[in-house]
C-alpha cells in the first residue's frame, strides 16, 4: 500500500498506509491526522484540506483541475505548492509523498 | 418572544425537509440560518453543481434542490430568520428559550439542529497582528460604503465581492486590489472592467501577492504585501478589506453542554436525540455508527426527529402514524384538495 507522510504544523510527522483510490485527505480524516478538517465532505467546495506539497513531489502530482485554484483562492497562507487533499488521488506512482499541513484551515 | 412548537437551526436541505416532516404531523416551527439566504451549502457552495443521488431525482443542481424543498413546503408558511444566528439556549421548565445574535427570541418544546458543519463565517487574514483592528478599518463585509469616501482602500481577494466593490468604490476612493495570482476567478464582465479601470489609472492592481503585517498605533496607517518572490512592498492605506469567500464554523452550539464527537453531535438513530432532552441533531453535523454525510439521509433523520418533537409539542396526545396517500389529516395539512 501507498504510503503518505503528513507533516503537522507543529513538526509532527504521521506516515500512514492508504489505499490506493482513496485521496490523500481522506486518508488523513480516516486516520484522524489533525488539521485537515474537509469540511464539505471532498467536493473541491470549501478549501479546508488545504496542505503544502513537498517541492519535489508538486510537479509529479496531476495538475490541478479547474476550479481547485479557485478554491485555494480561499484557502488559508496558501502558497506555490498549495493543493486541496481532496483532490490528491492515492496510487503507486505517489508512494512516499509527503504533504505538510498548514497552522489552520481557516 | 415567538411561540412555536419546534426550532429548527440550518435552512439547508436536510432543515427543510424536516419542516415539512414537522408540518405533515401537524407541528409547527421556525427556522433561523446565519446566512441571506435559505439553501445552506447547496446554494452558498454548489448552486449550479450537479447532485446525482438524491432518490428519484436523477440530477439536479443544488439551487434547484433547494427551490424545490422550498415549493415542498409553502403550504405551511413557515418563518425563516435569515442572517441571524442562535446565541444562547436555556431550559425553563419544559421549554427551550432561545436568543439570536439579533435578539430574536423563541421558545420551542424542542430544537432541531440542521446546521451542516456549523454557520458560514467570513474567512479572515491570517495575519495574527491584525486583530486589533478587525471591525474598524480592517473588514470582511461593508454594511456603509460612505465610510470609504475620499479614503484609500485596499482590498484583497479574486472573486465576485473583491472585483465587485474595487468597481464600486473606485468612484469614491482610491482603490488598491491585492490577489494571490494573475488570474481572476470572478465574472468576465467584472475582470474587464476591473483591467479597464487599472489601465485609466483608477484602481491600482497587485497581483501575485498577499497580505504580510500591518502597521499603525489607534487606526491602520499601513500594510505590507508580500511577493510570491518574498519581495514587500508598502502600502499607505486607510482601509483593508479582506473577500476570501465564507468559512463554516460550529461556534455557540459548542457551548450548549451537548456531547462532541470532533466537530458533529452523537446522537441516537431511533429519533435523532442527543444528550439533551428535547434536542435533535439531524444531517451532517449528526453522527452515529455507519452515519454517512449525503442529503438523503438528512431527510430520513429529519422524518424521524419530527417524530421525536412530537412528545415534547403535544405531551397528552398519541402521535399516530399516517401516510400522505390515504390520511385525510394529512392531506388536509397539505392543503390538498380532494
Amino acid at each position: 500500500m501507498p504510503r503518505i507522510t503528513y507533516l503537522e504544523d507543529n513538526g509532527k510527522s504521521h506516515t500512514i498506509e492508504v489505499s490506493n483510490g482513496l485521496s490523500v485527505m481522506e486518508g488523513a480524516v480516516q486516520n484522524d491526522i489533525p488539521g485537515i478538517d474537509a469540511d464539505c465532505g471532498g467536493g473541491m467546495a470549501c478549501a479546508t484540506c488545504h496542505v503544502y506539497v513537498k517541492e519535489e513531489w508538486f510537479d509529479k502530482l496531476p495538475k490541478k483541475e479547474d476550479g481547485e485554484e479557485d478554491m485555494l483562492d480561499m484557502a488559508f497562507e496558501p502558497n506555490k505548492f498549495s493543493r486541496l487533499s481532496c483532490q490528491l488521488l492515492v496510487s503507486d506512482e505517489i508512494d512516499g509523498l509527503t504533504v505538510s499541513i498548514p497552522s489552520k484551515q481557516g | 418572544m415567538i411561540k412555536t412548537d419546534t426550532l429548527i437551526i440550518g435552512a439547508g436541505p436536510v432543515g427543510l425537509f424536516c419542516v415539512h416532516q414537522l408540518g405533515i404531523i401537524g407541528l409547527k416551527c421556525e427556522v433561523v440560518d446565519n446566512l441571506d439566504k435559505i439553501g445552506g451549502q447547496c446554494i452558498e457552495l454548489y448552486p449550479d453543481k450537479p447532485i446525482y443521488d438524491i432518490p428519484a431525482v436523477p440530477e439536479c443542481t443544488g439551487e434547484e434542490l433547494t427551490n424545490n424543498l422550498i415549493e415542498q413546503i409553502k403550504v405551511f408558511k413557515t418563518n425563516f430568520h435569515l442572517n441571524e444566528r442562535v446565541e444562547e439556549i436555556k431550559k425553563v421548565e419544559k421549554k427551550w428559550l432561545i436568543k439570536t445574535n439579533k435578539g430574536t427570541e423563541f421558545e420551542a418544546s424542542s430544537i432541531i439542529i440542521a446546521a451542516g458543519v456549523g454557520s458560514f463565517e467570513p474567512r479572515k487574514f491570517p495575519t495574527k497582528e491584525i486583530e486589533k483592528y478587525e471591525g474598524q478599518q480592517i473588514l470582511y463585509s461593508i454594511k456603509d460604503k460612505k465610510i470609504f469616501k475620499d479614503k484609500t482602500v485596499t482590498i484583497f481577494g479574486g472573486g465576485d465581492s473583491a472585483l465587485d466593490w474595487a468597481i464600486e468604490l473606485s468612484n469614491t476612493s482610491k482603490v488598491i486590489l491585492v490577489h494571490r495570482r494573475d488570474e481572476f476567478r470572478g465574472m468576465q464582465a467584472s475582470i474587464d472592467k476591473v483591467n479597464q479601470l487599472k489601465d485609466e489609472g483608477k484602481i491600482e492592481v497587485h497581483t501575485k501577492y498577499q497580505l504580510g503585517s500591518v502597521s499603525g498605533n489607534e487606526k491602520v496607517e499601513s500594510i505590507n504585501i508580500k511577493h510570491d518572490d518574498e519581495s514587500i512592498k508598502k502600502i499607505k492605506t486607510d482601509y483593508v478589506l479582506g473577500f476570501f469567500g465564507l468559512i463554516m464554523q460550529l461556534g455557540p452550539i459548542t457551548e450548549w453542554g451537548l456531547n462532541l464527537d470532533k466537530k458533529t453531535v452523537p446522537v441516537n438513530t431511533e429519533n435523532f436525540e442527543t444528550n439533551k432532552e428535547g434536542i435533535f441533531a439531524i444531517g451532517d453535523i449528526c453522527t452515529y455508527p455507519g452515519k454517512l454525510k449525503l442529503i438523503l439521509s438528512g431527510f430520513h433523520e429529519g422524518a424521524l426527529a419530527a417524530r421525536g418533537c412530537f412528545k415534547y409539542a403535544k405531551p397528552d396526545e398519541k402521535y399516530r402514524f399516517e401516510f400522505t396517500t390515504s390520511s385525510k389529516t394529512v392531506k388536509n395539512r397539505l392543503g390538498v384538495k380532494e
